[in-house]
């Protein structure tokens, strides 16, 4: 579903790649952790994912689609199949909670009785369907990121990408979150989830690819963070 | 299409930098007001032009004290030159008869009418020639001053000094209309720009969603289009107050009297559209190109 062959992204800014001849294959339905110190490449990992950026070299394909080949008319496309969370949870904070999930929708153009029906259903599932009237400032930081979430979920890609979600929360909140993906993985989900928090990696096990100065060296599945640690 | 979505996204950028905005809708609406009176002030050319090159394009002006036999001996020879082709049509016009034209064409002002003894005007031949170019053979034929002809003119050279002048008028004013046009797709680009920032948050996370580019686009080209809008009927606007104001008001005499052709509303109904047109069509545009350089959506 997921498959990068020799895939190396320079910046033009840079002398060193932060990706170097990166190879590697995720499933449908696999629950993956992308590892490594920041700077490692973790990030370029899932923005080329995204087509968000095009790899210097190598070939990139996501379902079943070579991205460097795709017009750039086909992106959004590609994008609706895929739903992203961030460390900042990168909410519209003049939007409630409600408005925040479904903007996601309304710029897709779903028919307004979609919206309605899925919105407070996608809300129930992150456990904040008592909040959908609130603003993101009247949050904590673990709700802010469940809002993030039930964005990123409620079209239902067959990706998620969660870059370091909970890099911002303290380790009891951040469970919680962890619990949440686990429960979107289970609906056959993939789910990539950079970060570097090894209390939740050691406690998952789950496929780990760790990546250090853009090159993968280590692929273990059932993994944890560092060995020996 | 998500219609209610799209103008609360255009309404809001349009409210959220109103300075920026007003600029814009400013200078647009200047560079299209000269540009329209560009425009009128060209059909007003192709007005008068038809006004006065079809009349005399040479007066052939007889002396105070002319006999009846030099009178006669001038119509004679116009009569040849009709014969070899110079000449398409002439008409004599008495004192009498140029005394009642003057009173027509100046009867917005009555003193100068008044001051203007009936004699005054000097009686005369009216040519129109084939080719009116061809002045010069009419006044080698009438020299001034010999045989009852006091002075031959040519009227066309006036016009063309006329025109040429208009001509230069319609041109500084489009120029201007260019410089000031230039100004606007700087504003709106600029706007835009400052647009795309204010909303960065919204479109990058509709990148992120899949929305479509013409979606993300969409209320940043409509936001200049309604500028460009708004500044063009601010200057069909001006173009209105103008003609009630001023053309009508202080070039009523000159219009009267045939000497200016009138600007009609069916002139600024004929413009007002292409106005229009210009100003939503440039702010479209300039939007687009700027989004297209500037801005990752
Ligand atoms: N837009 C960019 N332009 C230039 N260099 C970049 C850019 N983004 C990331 N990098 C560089 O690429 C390397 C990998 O960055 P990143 O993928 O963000 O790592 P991580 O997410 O693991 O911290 C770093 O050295 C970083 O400085
Ligand atoms: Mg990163």
């Amino acid at each position: 579903m997921i498959e990068l062959q020799h895939v190396t992204k320079l910046y033009p800014a840079s002398a060193r790649p932060a990706l170097d001849d990166v190879s590697t294959e995720i499933d449908k339905g696999e629950f993956v952790f992308l590892i490594g110190s920041s700077g490692s490449g973790k990030s370029t990992f899932l923005r080329l994912l995204l087509k968000e950026d095009d790899p210097t070299t190598g070939t990139v394909v996501v379902n079943g689609k070579t991205l460097h080949t795709m017009s750039k008319w086909a992106v959004p496309k590609l994008r609706r199949t895929m739903g992203c969370v961030f460390q900042d949870f990168r909410l519209l904070r003049n939007r409630t909670v409600e408005q925040n999930v479904a903007f996601a929708l309304e710029v897709i153009n779903k028919p307004q009785r979609t919206i309605k029906r899925v919105v407070p259903e996608v809300l129930e599932m992150v456990g904040l369907e008592g909040k959908a009237g609130r603003l993101p400032g009247e949050l904590s930081g673990g709700e802010q990121q469940r809002v993030a979430i039930a964005r990123a979920f409620v079209n239902r890609p067959l990706v998620l990408l969660a870059d370091e979600p909970t890099g911002n929360l303290d380790p009891e909140t951040s469970e919680g979150i962890m619990l949440l993906l686990e429960r979107i993985n289970r609906t056959g989900t993939t789910v990539i989830m950079a970060t570097h928090d090894y209390h939740i990696v050691d406690s998952m096990r789950r496929r780990v690819i760790e990546l250090n100065g853009g090159v993968i060296t280590r692929d273990q599945s059932r993994g944890v963070y560092g060995v020996g640690r | 299409m998500r219609v209610n979505f799209v103008l609360s996204e255009v309404a809001t950028g349009l409210r959220r930098n109103v300075t920026m905005t007003v600029a814009m809708i400013l200078t647009t609406a200047i560079s299209l007001g000269l540009m329209g009176t560009g425009l009128l002030i060209a059909g007003m050319i192709s007005d008068m032009k038809e006004i006065y090159y079809d009349k005399v394009q040479v007066s052939i002006f007889l002396a105070d004290g002319v006999t009846e036999e030099q009178r006669a001996s001038v119509e004679g020879q116009l009569v040849q030159l009709q014969d070899e082709g110079e000449v398409k049509a002439f008409l004599y016009e008495s004192k009498e008869q140029a005394y009642e034209r003057f009173q027509e064409q100046f009867s917005q002002q009555p003193d100068l009418v008044q001051n203007t003894p009936p004699d005054a005007l000097p009686e005369s031949f009216r040519v129109e020639l084939v080719n009116p170019e061809r002045y010069d053979v009419i006044a080698a034929e009438f020299p001034d001053g010999v045989d009852g002809v006091d002075q031959v003119r040519d009227e066309g050279d006036f016009l063309d000094r006329l025109f040429s002048l208009l001509n230069g008028a319609r041109n500084a004013t489009i120029a201007v209309a260019v410089v000031q046009a230039l100004a606007a797709l700087l504003l709106i680009s600029n706007t835009i720009q400052l647009a795309a920032f204010n909303r960065r948050n919204e479109t990058n996370i509709m990148r992120l969603v899949g929305a479509s580019r013409w979606y993300t686009q969409l209320p940043f080209i409509l936001e200049a289009a309604l500028a460009g809008l708004i500044g063009a009927l601010l200057a069909i606007g001006g173009l209105v107050l103008t003609k009630l104001l001023f053309v009508d008001k202080a070039l009523a005499g000159p219009i009267k009297a045939g000497i200016i052709p009138p600007v009609d509303w069916a002139e600024i109904a004929f413009i007002s559209p292409i106005i229009a047109a210009a100003g939503v069509g440039l702010a479209a545009t300039a939007a687009y190109v700027t989004l297209r350089l500037y801005v990752r959506l």
